[in-house]
């Protein structure tokens, strides 16, 4: 048997089997893929933001996604059939009826899924990490995304922030989603501004109504912030 | 392959003997234009039979002479098939499994043997396992790279109304030297959890096609689900790792069974 | 070797991947062959029997030393439903992953080099034992344990089953599991001297079955 550690320098077997995120270079010391992961409960509009997100930053990036759908593949068709992206660059990972362990406990799924797209598609910017639609308490490990965004919208009342929990607390990015809903629900934008301030001790919060032109553009213009220090190395 | 044990005979009903032990040997080869038996050579429960050979394939059919195998018993069957030698064997009737005189296991090995360019199909009838039987059976095939192969392999778990006996069925496939199928199926006491929801589930028939042919790694079949209500027999055909397909389904009964069977081997656009 | 190692390597939190699988009890639920305790014991001891016991051999012989690719090539033979194949093979490369991370070791780098696309889950499994100073028995035992433990997590979550008596269904299997162990660790022996044909290959034919439709449903909870 041939057993050395230069195994792990192999071209044929490059970094597989990573087992962090931790290791921002590939093989040839560029950067690999920003993975970010975007986590919300059910219904916050996630599916809907890596759509938009798409359609924005495909023209200037490589871009593809990870799905953890609670049940089924739906998010993974629903993101094909809007056709965001070209379904090579679209995969679904199955959580066993529990999406959080699949992104924070147990995370070898989604690496699987991210190297296999960096592998095969060569040459990523951005990897868009969906949770399955979970609960406030849902994160990210960091073993898997570089960075997370946390989706809540204004129709589950204007108290989540102030609820706080692990999402809404720690997420780099907190996106208050359906803004066109507030005055129809009875929420209250600034006070639900101030609250997720108080919470996220000056952690940006960003206000989004995909119903609007551009409206992603908030968190399109983040990512693109996070994007560029990551290429140039400055930040994790 | 000429020195076969003598044929032996059944002990009387009662006697504490120590069962039969018949090896059966059958040997084809091709002569360029058909295919010959040079060999065919019965022993104790098996006569064996020629039949009418079809196009260039020569055929055989296994008489039973005794009810066999009992407990005690050691029956074997050995195959080869020549180079270009194209074969087809086939049995009279099921083969019934017994309690015998002692409530020792009985053995009864197939070893089957096909060279390159060369085919068999090993079609027998059904396998009946009966209540207090106590059976353990080996099919060992060795195939050359370019051999073809059609088996079928079936099982009745008791006969009307009754549990099954003991019965452990180990198929073991190479090809070209390397494992291409092994597969040990066990029912009875020695088996927990054999008739449960992870293995049989109540079914009391099972069977088997395995086709091996060198041209399913040009056409390869893609899996297929037979059957689309589990009280009438459920089943899949498979791709195995190699030029194989593998066909397997469990009955009620043996009319559902070919039912499935049947439809499934008609999915393979081989004719074999 | 270290107990404490071969707890950390059967806990179901080991992050390798098998909280996305039901071992075939989610296709079992669906068709009502498991419903309740009782059933849910009988798949479980027909698994531990018949497929639980060839991981549990494949995993003591890798454990032992033997080689990992002739030991895959005889897990392919013994695996006849393509779907469990890719499913072996799945989470045989999230098993790598977690056991280079946990047990650095350059057999574990071997066979990722030989095996990019992975190798059956128990091989790995057996070789990450090795990798964590473990015995052929202990790999035994993990794989044993982890061939009914998998299906009893999975039946709480699509049965709503009472999570004691899940757990009493494991406890009660112990004894069970003890014996498949052990006779996988004895064959582990053997294939040294008469190759890998002396593995178990029991087959389950409903899991065969069952694991082809599964993987033909557009929609389910568990991967397999």
């Amino acid at each position: 048997m041939h057993l050395d550690h230069s195994d792990d320098l192999s071209p044929a077997f490059p970094r597989r089997h990573t087992h962090s995120a931790a290791r921002p270079t590939r093989p040839d010391g560029t950067r690999r893929a920003l993975r970010v992961g975007l986590g919300g409960p059910v219904g916050s509009g996630k599916t809907a933001t890596v759509a938009a997100l798409c359609r924005v930053l495909r023209e200037d990036l490589s871009i593809a996604v990870v799905t953890n759908d609670i049940y089924t593949r739906e998010d993974a068709e629903f993101l094909r059939r809007e056709a965001v992206l070209p379904p090579e660059r679209i995969t679904a990972v199955e959580t066993g009826a529990c999406p959080h362990t699949a992104i924070r406990d147990d995370i070898s799924a989604n690496l699987e899924a991210v190297e296999h797209l960096e592998e095969t598609l060569g040459g990523l910017d951005l990897i868009l990490v969906e949770s399955g639609g979970d609960n406030l308490t849902a994160t990210f490990s960091r073993g898997l995304a570089d960075a997370q965004i946390f989706v809540i919208d204004v129709a589950g009342g204007d108290d989540i922030p102030r609820k706080g929990g692990p999402g809404i607390t720690t997420a780099d990015l907190l996106v208050v989603n359906k803004t066109d809903l507030a005055p129809h629900v009875g929420s209250d934008l600034s006070r639900m501004a101030a609250d997720a301030e108080l919470r996220r001790g000056g952690l940006p919060v960003a206000f989004t109504s995909l119903r609007d032109d551009d409206g992603v553009r908030p968190v399109a213009d983040w990512i693109g912030t996070r994007l560029a220090a990551w290429t140039t190395g400055s930040a994790a | 392959m000429t020195t076969a044990p003598a044929p032996a005979r059944r002990t009387p009903a009662g006697d504490t003997g120590s069962g039969v032990h018949a090896t059966a040997r059958v040997q084809a080869v091709s002569n360029g234009r058909a295919t010959t038996l040079p060999l065919l050579h019965g022993d104790g429960p098996f006569h064996l039979r020629r039949l009418r050979p079809r196009g260039g394939r020569a055929r055989v059919c296994v008489i039973g002479a005794m009810s066999a195998p009992l407990g005690g018993d050691r029956l074997a069957i050995d195959v080869t098939v020549g180079d270009r030698a194209d074969l087809e064997i086939t049995t009279a009737a099921a083969t019934l499994a017994l309690r015998g005189a002692t409530t020792d296991h009985a053995t009864y090995h197939t070893s089957l043997r096909v060279g390159d360019r060369a085919g068999l199909r090993w079609l027998p009838r059904p396998l009946i396992s009966a209540c207090g039987s106590n059976l353990r059976q080996t099919c060992a095939v060795d195939l050359a790279p370019t051999a073809r192969l059609l088996l079928r392999e079936e099982q009745i778990l008791g006969r009307a109304a009754e549990p099954p006996g003991d019965l452990t069925t180990r198929l073991t496939v190479r090809r070209d030297g390397r494992p291409l199928l092994d597969q040990h199926t066990a029912i009875g006491t020695a088996a927990p959890g054999w008739d449960g929801p992870a293995v049989l589930a109540g079914h009391r028939v099972t069977g088997q096609l395995l086709i091996v042919d060198p041209r399913l790694e040009e056409a390869p079949v893609q899996p297929h689900l037979l059957g689309n209500d589990p009280a009438q027999g459920q089943g899949a055909l498979v791709p195995l790792t190699g030029p194989a397909v593998l066909i397997t389904a469990l009955a009620p009964t043996t009319v559902h069974l070919h039912r499935l069977l049947d439809h499934a081997r008609s999915l393979v656009p081989l004719g074999l | 070797m270290s107990r404490a190692a071969l707890l950390v390597l059967a806990d179901g939190r080991f992050p390798a991947g098998g909280h996305a699988h039901s071992g075939g009890v989610e296709a079992a639920v669906a068709s009502r062959t498991v419903h309740d305790t009782a059933t849910l014991h009988a798949f479980c001891q027909g698994r531990l029997h018949t497929a639980g016991l060839v991981a549990a051999a494949l995993a003591a012989t890798a454990a032992a030393g033997h080689d990992p690719l002739e030991l895959d090539e005889a897990a392919d033979a013994r695996t006849p439903a393509p779907a469990l194949r890719e499913v072996a093979r799945k989470l045989g490369r999230q098993m790598m992953r977690a056991a280079r991370a946990t047990w650095p070791a350059p057999e574990l780098d071997h066979l990722a080099r030989h095996r990019p696309r992975g190798a059956h889950q128990p091989v790995v499994l057996g070789v990450a034992a090795r990798a964590a100073g473990l015995t052929s028995s202990d790999a035994a035992h993990a794989a044993a344990y982890d061939s009914v433990s998998g299906p009893a997590t999975a039946a709480v979550r699509l049965l709503s089953l009472n999570p004691y008596d899940a757990t009493a269904v494991l406890a009660r299997l112990a004894g069970d599991t003890d014996r498949i162990a052990d006779r996988a660790a004895r064959t582990a022996a053997r294939v040294a001297a008469e190759g890998t044909g002396a593995l178990p290959a029991a087959s389950a034919p409903l899991l065969d079955i069952t694991a082809q439709e599964h993987a033909a449903w557009p929609v389910r909870l568990f991967a397999s």
